[in-house]
């Protein structure tokens, strides 16, 4: 449904050119879950922005790639005939719902135009269609809150209504960008189910963005892991976690803490992510890889498959990358005794 | 909601009113020489005074006074004219007209200038048009007004006499001849505020033109024009509300000038007059006038404020 092929994003700044999205490719099927995950500053919101084209333009440009949503490249098409996309086939939710609905509006209001910006109807049924895409995020006393004002609402509660907002042209693929990194755990889990039921009752498929591992495992049906503005591995979420075939990603799953784990201390990726204004020779993520050899500062490799739809941007077979993570582990329990 | 807003807006005037007092009250009677010689002459025998100021209750201690002051004040008595031994209030009415008038079609001019300017300006905000603004914005807001007001009234005065230079119509007499005589004064006051409103639109809706609101407008497929005008606007008009209204006050003091320029029969021009005329009584008026003034405009602009900003209006 959607196809980004080897799109590359760019910030102009003072200090130089920002390679904020470096040549990726991927493709989003109708209906699918697909999760992003990275660190900050790996380039996942400057993607999810760029399908939309809602980067500031300038300073951001698209030097290179193609956008193919039902056959037409995104990035040649006219402000205006992107218009007609934002909100109606393809919307966005954003990262923290405190902010992002218009302080001065009544939610009624900032939904209701949602609706009527890409539907011909009046305003009474866009009232009565606002009310029932409230009754479907799940907001108590819809036809109340459409009174409201947004400061009136929690921050589970605004982002319900941006989901709404989100739904209102019933699009057939939903950007949402880290949706419950600002709220607490328990709003976050009920905002996941909600995204999943309506996924199921809109029938739509969502980019799913996250930094948060767990986030991704319960709702993505598919996985790109972002390093430094580029893909590194790309698979099911069963390949990336449990047939990891990329440090990167194997380091993230490390760092993670275990409920099982018992009182240990977390372990964390040493440094920090390549200057994407003059990112390192060879593989970005060579650097901090504990796995590098000479080879990697120098080579910077391409993703290559791995399995089926399994794919890996490493120097490493799949054998050697085993046989290096087996070496690791036995250090790492010669350094606990 | 706004009703009790209102209401406690309007008792929280009262302190900075009864403040405004003291010091109007304070700056008469601190000011050297005594009203009592100066009513009788420089020659009157001192038992005159003595009796004048008994009479004027200026032999009274200094609180007591003010508290004789104060209550006259509040029966709407402010003392009557030295000079034309009218009652102040009627002299000070008789000269709002003017100067409100002159008000209005400043802020009116300011306003139609400042809005569109500022919201093309952010439309077009990565082209040369922005930097060329803020210089504009700069120069507008530094002329000074004397200086501008001689140089249109030579240009359009007197070289191209096509407003009159000086005097005033009342509306009363036609809405043209008001407008006629009021619009170069208009226009002299308007360019300083117009830098200023402009600038500081231009900055709000700036910075509200990458907010996350407005990301979440964009995201719905709305026509740039529209994110603009509706979302940034409405938002950067919060801030911006709050300099206008410190325009309108501060226009008070550019009527000043401006009135005695083109001789507009004012406010500002009966200030200057009285104080030429060492009549206190009208001096202590007018000043207590425009600080009322001053003060009911920011209250305004505090109710038009949680009209603006649902936020405020409910805390």
């Amino acid at each position: 449904m959607l196809e980004v092929n080897h799109l590359k994003t760019q910030i102009e700044t003072n200090e130089g050119i920002v390679k904020a999205v470096d040549g990726i490719s991927f493709r989003v099927n109708a209906g699918e879950t697909l999760g992003i995950v990275g660190e900050s500053g790996s380039g996942k919101s400057v993607l999810a922005h760029s399908v939309m084209q809602l980067n500031p333009k300038p300073p951001t440009f698209y030097p290179e790639g193609e956008i193919i949503y039902k056959d037409r490249n995104l990035l040649t098409l006219s402000e205006k005939e992107l218009r007609k996309i934002r909100g109606n086939e393809i919307a966005m939710i954003f990262q923290d719902p405190m902010s992002s609905l218009n302080p001065v509006f009544k939610v009624g209001a900032q939904l209701e135009e949602a609706i009527l910006t890409h539907q011909k109807i009046s305003k009474k049924e866009a009232r009565k269609r606002a009310v029932e895409l409230l009754q479907d995020v799940g907001i108590p006393d819809a036809a109340q809150r459409m009174q409201s004002y947004p400061h009136q609402f929690s921050g589970g509660m605004r982002q319900r209504v941006l989901i709404a907002i989100a739904l209102a042209g019933n699009p057939k693929l939903l950007i949402a960008d880290e949706p419950t990194t600002a709220l607490d755990v328990t709003i976050q889990a009920q905002i996941l189910d909600l995204l999943l039921g309506l996924q199921k009752k809109y029938g739509m498929a969502i980019i799913l963005i996250s930094h948060d591992l767990g986030v991704i495992s319960q709702m993505a049906d598919r996985v790109l892991v972002m390093y430094s503005g580029r893909v590194v591995e790309e698979g099911t979420v069963n390949d990336i976690f449990h047939r990891t075939a990329m440090p990167y990603t194997w380091s993230l799953l490390r760092s993670l803490p275990r409920i099982d784990g018992g009182h240990q201390r977390l372990i964390h990726i040493e440094g920090h992510p390549p200057n994407l204004l003059a990112p390192p020779k060879g593989c970005n993520f060579a650097p901090r890889c504990p796995f590098a050899t000479e080879t990697c500062l120098a080579v910077d490799p391409a993703l290559s498959p791995r399995g089926e739809g399994h794919q890996a941007a490493c120097v490493l077979t799949k054998e050697e990358f085993n046989e290096k993570k087996k070496e690791w582990e036995a250090v790492k329990m010669e350094g606990v005794r | 909601m706004l009703l009790q807003y209102t209401i406690r807006r309007l008792v929280s005037i009262i302190p900075v009113l009864l403040v405004v007092c003291v010091i109007v009250f304070l700056i008469v009677h601190l000011t050297p020489g005594n009203p009592a010689y100066l009513i009788l002459g420089e020659d009157s025998s001192p038992e005159a005074v003595a009796q004048l100021e008994a009479q004027l209750g200026l032999d009274k201690p200094m609180a007591e006074q003010f508290v004789d002051w104060l209550k006259n004040i509040v029966t709407g008595d402010l003392g009557e004219s030295v000079y034309s031994s009218e009652p102040v209030t009627d002299v000070i009415f008789a000269r709002v007209g003017p100067t409100f008038s002159l008000m209005l079609t400043s802020i009116v001019l300011t306003l139609i200038i400042a809005i569109p300017t500022a919201i093309f300006v952010v439309w077009r905000r990565h082209t040369v048009l922005d930097p060329l603004f803020t210089s504009a914005s700069l120069v507008g807001a530094s002329i000074p007004e004397f200086w501008f007001a001689m140089l249109l009234v030579l240009g359009f005065g007197v070289a191209v006499p096509i407003f009159p230079v000086a005097g005033y119509v009342p509306i009363s007499a036609g809405v043209g001849g008001w407008l006629h005589h009021l619009l170069l004064p208009s226009i002299i006051l308007a360019t300083v505020e117009v830098g200023l409103i402009a600038r500081m639109l231009r900055d709000s809706m700036l910075e509200s033109v990458n907010q996350d609101y407005t990301k979440t407008a964009r995201a719905k497929g709305l026509k740039e024009s529209t994110v603009l005008m509706k979302h940034v606007f409405s938002n950067a008009l919060i801030p911006t509300t709050t300099v206008v209204g410190l325009t309108i006050a501060g226009l008070l003091g550019g009527t000043v000038i401006i009135e005695t320029i083109f001789t507009i029969p004012g406010v500002g021009q009966l200030l200057i007059d009285s104080i030429h005329r060492r009549d206190y009584p009208v001096i202590q008026g007018v000043v207590l006038f425009i600080a009322v003034v001053y003060v009911l405009v920011n209250l305004l602009i505090d109710l038009l404020y949680a009209l603006l900003d649902p936020r405020i209006r409910y805390d």
